[in-house]
């Protein structure tokens, strides 16, 4: 066997053939698509396109912001929108981003990873002629062995220092000890970037098949909920997913509990909830906002809460109805707004018809602790004293043309048309609890109590384990990958003179194949315990 | 306890401003030739991989002592200021921790003091395997005073409890770590700077920034520091930002990654990283190019640091305390 060098010569280049012209063009792109410089380009473009999605607001974070934003910059907001920047992460030109940078991560992956099984597979290549040609060599020295004696000693060094080692007899009657370590840098740097493909794969099928939605709880038996897409507030399904796939669950309120410093900082906040799950019993369960009730395929989360008004109108017929409606908080003090509309009130039971015009509907703040100083916000989130202030209309409430408006405001078309009339004057009424008012046609409003809500945000996302799994084996490879040092180290014994048989000069060569400054002083080692075990 | 948070932390400022005194006056006093031989000996043994063993490894250990005395004194004293600076650092932070009962990382300022503190012990760490390094010291205490000054003149606020949200040990892990890895790519971006001057000067260029270089340790050396602590920070900002700040996210608001401002820019500074990762490992980008992409990076931490918490609006209620 002859010494080889260290890579083995490019086969000559076979002549050019007529290749194909559109093959080539392909063959070269890839090739461009696949190299470093381009992974880098495509990394730095992504970066960059990830900025504008935290300069504007997105749907998928902040739709209020959004709907801001359109009032803010009615000119500019259409155009935002038809480029993607309201919703840059799912935008084509930044999934284009990712999606080339991840087929470059393909390319570049795959080759490496066969070549890598290779090199795992054949044996350490042999030594080069020249030692003294490497970034590090040692002088010779003598050791009493036969070669083969020395070399398989010397590769019993190596060995025991985990290298990877392969004795070679050579024809001039030399031995050579070939090694390397480090396999775990290139191990790792590949289970890196394939972790990285798995992240991306968990992260579009959770997509195609998560769901979530939001929905207000308000605490009572009464006003319980069932997982069903009719009964969220707001809900998004994905693609993949139908509307009979929801799990079956429902949930009630039954207790929560929020409790504030002196300062009026949230200190804790709990949900109690009581839980059926398909046709098994009620359970009751406790959350709270670092802990959510986790169900067969959902997540529910705590994410706000706030107070429900419980009110009751008795219309002109002395007919009543109450509603509970959940106000929101607009500040961290809990000033809270709402509206209550009644629409199917003073019905003449005569006729059985209902008179658009006579509608009611009062919209208003709720103070928890209404201040000493009269402003017209809360001065602290827990009920001290509690009150309403509520502006009362008459007239048709909008409710009937199908445009569907929000639930915490009344229509202001309606108020600007004078269809829905103030009838309560410019100053808010204020109404205690247990308050009862009556206006100017005669009918009440009561005002019963509160009672508390939870925002609750319920979701499942199948692939979330895997997202978490794939990152955290990339994390692993990442560490092999950077702490890992690859390094070849080879051995020659040469007979010491080709006559007398006995003596053998030994040398040594080596060479870090990554950035490695220890690495002439874990040489200088190696040579040395080479040289400790000559009898 | 508050209040003695507040005045070591003042004094902890001076200390770093002290001690960036006197490594500039050693800058100043300090000659060529001694700087240049301090910083041959570790240059040998970091880039020594192709150094043929048989060459004796001259040793600055054994030379006679340098010419210049004045400046060798204000180096030592900048040095053990700079260690003062850092227990008073800490001592900040201790009493900040004990005054609010809990991590002292609950909010903007108490981050920066933080990041800031694991910076300087990094520092300091640096130094003492080292020694030859120090003439960057300059540098690194000036970074120390600006970000501290900084904080806490934009970001203070007094002791407070954490919000509901806060509760959670993922909150000590989360945070921890990524205070762990911004303190380390603020030193890091300390070589990475001299590294460029260095590399200017190399090529002649004199003019202001560059006229520095005439006093730094070796450019290959500057530049393998610059490598060695970005390549260790950032499995820990991969671990905090993007393993432990989702599980957290996952629990308290039901999804692990929903592109809030500091997780735009915590993706951000990740890639621009990763691009400094592989352009160091790319033979055909050179060294100055990758070392500009290591700069960027901390741009963009301290974009999230500053420019997220106070222009814009997201979940992350660091800056904004009270919501949920
Ligand atoms: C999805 C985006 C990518 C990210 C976030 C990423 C991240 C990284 C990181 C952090 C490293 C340094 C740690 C290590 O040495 O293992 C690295 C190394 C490497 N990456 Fe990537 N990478 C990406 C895509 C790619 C692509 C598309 C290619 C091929 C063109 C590639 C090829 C490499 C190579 C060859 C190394 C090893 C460099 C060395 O010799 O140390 N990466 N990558």
């Amino acid at each position: 066997m002859t010494v080889v060098e260290e890579r083995p010569a490019p086969a000559a280049a076979p002549p050019p053939k007529p290749a194909h012209r559109l093959w080539a063009l392909l063959r070269n792109s890839w090739r461009q698509l696949t190299s470093m410089r381009t992974a880098l380009v495509l990394l730095f473009l992504l970066a960059v396109a990830a900025i504008p999605g935290s300069v504007f607001p997105q749907h998928a974070v902040d739709e209020q912001r959004v709907t801001e934003y359109y009032q803010a910059h009615p000119s500019l907001a259409p155009w935002l929108e038809r480029l993607g920047g309201f919703e840059v992460y799912g935008s084509p030109w930044f999934a284009s981003i990712y999606l080339l940078l991840f087929t470059s991560l393909i390319g570049c992956v795959v080759p490496r990873l066969r070549d890598h099984v290779r090199a795992l597979r054949q044996s350490v290549p042999d030594a080069p002629k020249r030692f003294d040609r490497l970034p590090l060599s040692s002088p010779d020295f003598a050791s009493g062995e036969t070669p083969a004696e020395a070399a398989a000693r010397v590769a019993g060094v190596l060995r025991r220092r985990r290298f990877r080692t392969k004795v070679r007899e050579h024809d001039d009657g030399s031995f050579s000890v070939s090694a390397e370590k480090g396999y775990l840098k290139e191990a790792g740097n590949l289970l890196f970037h394939f972790a990285l493909l798995a992240v991306l794969i968990g992260v579009g099928f959770g997509h195609w098949y998560g769901w979530h939605g939001n929905r207000i709880l308000v605490a009572g038996a009464d006003q319980g909920f069932c997982d069903s897409l009719a009964q969220y507030d707001d809900s998004t399904l994905g693609p993949r997913v139908d509307a009979a796939d929801l799990p079956d669950f429902c949930l009630k309120l039954t207790d929560f509990r929020a409790s504030y410093e002196t300062t009026g900082q949230p200190k804790m906040f709990a949900a109690t909830v009581a839980v059926t799950e398909g046709d098994g019993p009620a359970k009751t369960r406790t959350f709270t906002v670092n802990k959510p009730l986790r169900l067969h395929g959902a997540g529910v989360h705590l994410i706000g809460h706030g107070y429900a008004v419980s009110l009751r109108y008795t219309d002109r017929y002395g007919v009543s109805q109450t509603k509970v409606v959940p106000f929101l908080p607009i500040d961290g003090m809990f000033t809270s707004e709402g509206v209550a509309q009644f629409p199917d009130v003073n019905i003449d039971p005569k006729t059985d018809k209902r008179d658009p015009t006579l509608q009611v509907g009062f919209e208003g703040r709720y103070l928890p602790t209404v201040g000493t100083d009269g402003s017209a916000t809360s001065a602290y989130p827990a009920e001290n004293s509690p009150a309403l202030f509520l502006t009362a209309y008459r007239g048709d409430l909008g409710l009937d043309v199908g445009t569907p408006g929000s639930v915490y405001a009344l229509d202001q078309g309606q108020i600007a048309t004078g269809d829905l009339k103030n009838v309560s004057g410019a100053r808010p009424h204020e109404l205690k609890i247990g308050d009862s008012w009556t206006l100017d046609d005669g009918t009440k409003l009561e005002f019963l109590g509160t009672r508390p809500y939870a925002t609750l945000s319920i979701r499942y996302d199948p692939t979330q384990t895997l997202v978490l799994a794939g990152a955290a084996l990339g994390l692993c490879g990442l560490m092999l990958s950077l702490a890992g040092k690859r390094r070849r180290v080879w051995f020659r014994a040469l007979p010491a003179s080709p006559e007398a048989s006995g003596g053998t000069l030994l040398t040594a060569g080596g060479l870090p194949r990554t950035d490695y400054p220890g690495f002439a002083d874990e040489f200088t080692q190696l040579v040395k315990a080479a040289e400790e075990g000559t009898p | 306890m508050a209040e003695l948070s507040n005045q070591l932390m003042a004094v902890t400022v001076l200390a770093y401003l002290a001690a960036m005194v006197c490594y500039a006056a050693e800058y100043a006093f300090g000659s060529k030739s001694r700087i240049g031989r301090a910083a041959e000996r570790p240059a040998r043994v970091l880039v020594g991989a192709g150094a043929p063993l048989s060459d004796d490894v001259p040793s600055t250990v054994d030379s006679p002592p340098p010419p210049n005395k004045t400046g060798e004194i204000f180096g030592r004293v900048a040095v053990g200021l700079n260690v003062v600076a850092l227990l008073l650092h800490l001592g900040a932070l201790v009493t900040r921790g004990i005054a609010a009962d809990r991590m002292p990382w609950g909010n903007m300022y108490e981050y920066i003091l933080s990041a800031t503190f694991v910076g300087s012990a990094v520092w300091v760490g640096v130094l003492i395997r080292r020694p030859a390094i120090r003439h960057i010291g300059l540098f690194v205490s000036l970074a120390l005073v600006l970000l501290l000054g900084a904080d806490g003149m934009i970001a203070y606020v007094p002791v407070g409890p954490l919000v509901p949200a806060l509760h959670s040990y993922w909150f000590i892990i989360h945070v921890s770590t990524i205070i762990l890895a911004s303190g380390i790519f603020l030193i890091g971006a300390v070589p990475a700077t001299m590294f460029l001057i260095r590399d200017g000067y190399d090529k002649g260029k004199r003019r202001f920034p560059y006229s520095l270089g005439r006093n730094t340790p070796d450019a290959a050396v500057l530049e393998r520091l610059t490598f060695r602590l970005h390549a260790f920070a950032f499995p820990l900002f991969t671990f905090g930002a993007l393993i432990a700040g989702p599980i957290w996210a996952e629990a308290s608001w039901g999804r692990y990654w929903g592109w809030d401002p500091k997780e735009v820019w915590a993706f951000i500074s990740w890639i621009v990283y990763a691009g400094y990762l592989h352009a160091r490992a790319t033979p055909s980008v050179k060294r100055n190019v990758a070392t500009w992409i290591a700069l960027l990076g901390f741009a963009t931490m301290l974009m999230n640091l500053f420019g997220v918490n106070l222009f814009f609006s997201g979940f992350h209620s660091y800056a904004n305390a009270g919501g949920m």
